[in-house]
């Protein structure tokens, strides 16, 4: 029988795969690779495309990737995919946009409209609760 | 003496809090269970992505990434604060506001200055008070993604990496189970060793394809985001978890309410009869 090693593909919001596998075919940022058992130790950022998955018996599954980072140990083989699309640029619209949020929620006072909606039902409901109180002492119930 | 209408009235009014609070107790629970669901599935990342960074300590890497390397004397220090976006869940925010202004007393005192990243409506809400808020995210939903989280993290970590801020903590509430949410203020830099490592026989290096920093760069920024991830995952779980118990406790006590509600009112009819009665009989005593 053919070596193996274990094979997981991961994305932060779901596992993807995980099992043995006899050679994994990568999209590598430098070219593509295929990973055996026995491999030397490997740190690899991916580019989008698909992880193919020899299986034992040979067997191929694919999976698609939308980058990510891939670890090699000689054993083990862990494809950390991305769930976005990533690129220098999009990070940094994205962080502009969260400064954005910050600076305008400062400025504009007036997003505090929530509080204030919040604050009026909690004084309905402090009403509510004194009069109960009342009566009840009234009554004397 | 209330007469019978106005407590019909107020009973009636209770009633229908109850209804509401307990519909939102079994959205709540609903969500809970998918929330913990996402939870769950975010963690095989989270562990995957711990041991390779774990390796790398165990690695000789030619190069190391000043995540990785602690700074001495900080003099400016920022927090990644996660709260939910909506109210209504009990004490859950406020416990973990707490937690956070008391370390970041700490700091005052020592007269280092704070930046913030809010994630979530209310931490900004409240935080907007005590220190400078550089970068926020709100209204994530009950569905965050990773895509959401980009942003605001690249922010700190900019900031960490051209020395604004010398180190950074991840605040939120960490989901124990429906009872229990733990607030917890963690480290996320520099990056710290978690003691267990022990010196390997071998010495080995990572292959780095193309080349070490682009590698560890990626990998790092990567391991960070999978960190505020999953505690805004967890966050969300705790909200809800905190939610339902807070709604349950709130329709219990309107249930309470209503009982002695109740019972006032059947007394002040019974009275009402008594007077009635009483009135009559005179009345006919009279004639």
């Amino acid at each position: 029988m053919a070596m193996t090693m274990h094979v997981d593909i991961v994305s932060a919001e779901s596992e993807i795969f995980s099992g043995t596998a006899e050679m994994v075919l990568a999209p590598a940022l430098m070219g593509e690779v295929g990973i055996m058992p026995r491999h030397t130790q490997m740190l690899t950022p991916l580019k989008p495309g698909e992880v193919r998955v020899t299986r034992e018996g040979g067997e191929q599954e694919y999976y698609y990737v939308s980058g990510g980072i891939m670890e090699v140990q000689p054993h083990v083989v862990t494809v950390l995919s991305d769930t976005a699309v990533r690129a220098a640029d999009l990070d940094e619209a994205a962080a502009l946009e969260a400064r954005n949020h910050a600076e305008q929620a400062l400025k504009d006072r007036s997003s505090s409209m929530d509080y204030a909606k919040a604050e009026a039902e909690l004084a309905q409901a402090l009403a509510q609760i004194r009069m109960i109180q009342k009566v009840r002492k009234n009554t004397g119930g | 003496m209330a007469s019978g209408k106005e407590i019909r009235t107020q009973i009636k009014s209770i009633k229908n809090t109850q209804k509401i609070t307990r519909a939102m107790e079994m959205v709540a629970a609903s969500k809970m269970r998918k929330a913990q669901d996402r939870m769950r599935a975010s963690r095989p990342y989270a562990d995957k992505m711990h041991n390779v960074i774990h390796h790398l300590a165990y690695a000789h890497p030619e190069y190391r990434h000043h995540y990785l390397l602690a700074r001495e004397n900080p003099q400016r220090v920022g927090y990644i604060i996660i709260s939910s976006d909506r109210g209504l869940c009990g004490g859950l925010n406020n416990n973990m506001f707490k937690d956070v202004l008391a370390d970041m007393r700490g700091w005052r005192e020592k007269n280092i200055e704070i930046d913030l990243c809010t994630i979530g409506q209310k931490s900004s809400q409240f935080f907007k008070r005590f220190a400078n808020i550089t970068a926020q995210a709100v209204q994530l939903g009950d569905h965050p993604g990773v895509a959401d989280l980009i942003g605001t993290v690249k922010v700190m970590l900019d900031a960490y990496d051209a020395g604004e801020i010398d180190r950074l903590f991840l605040a939120y509430n960490r989901f124990v189970n429906t009872m229990t949410q733990q607030p917890v203020v963690e480290q996320l830099l520099p990056v710290e060793p978690d003691g267990k490592e022990k010196e390997l026989a071998y010495h080995w290096d990572y292959l780095y394809e193309p080349d070490a920093k682009a590698v560890l760069d990626g990998l790092l920024v990567r391991y960070i985001e999978s960190l505020v991830y999953q505690g805004v995952v967890e966050n969300v779980a705790c909200e809800m978890a905190a939610r339902m118990v807070a709604m349950k406790s709130a329709s219990d006590n309107a249930g309470d309410l209503i009982d002695d509600l109740q019972l006032v009112y059947n007394k002040a009819r019974q009275a009402a009869i008594t007077q009635e009665l009483s009135e009559i009989v005179a009345g006919a005593a009279a004639v």
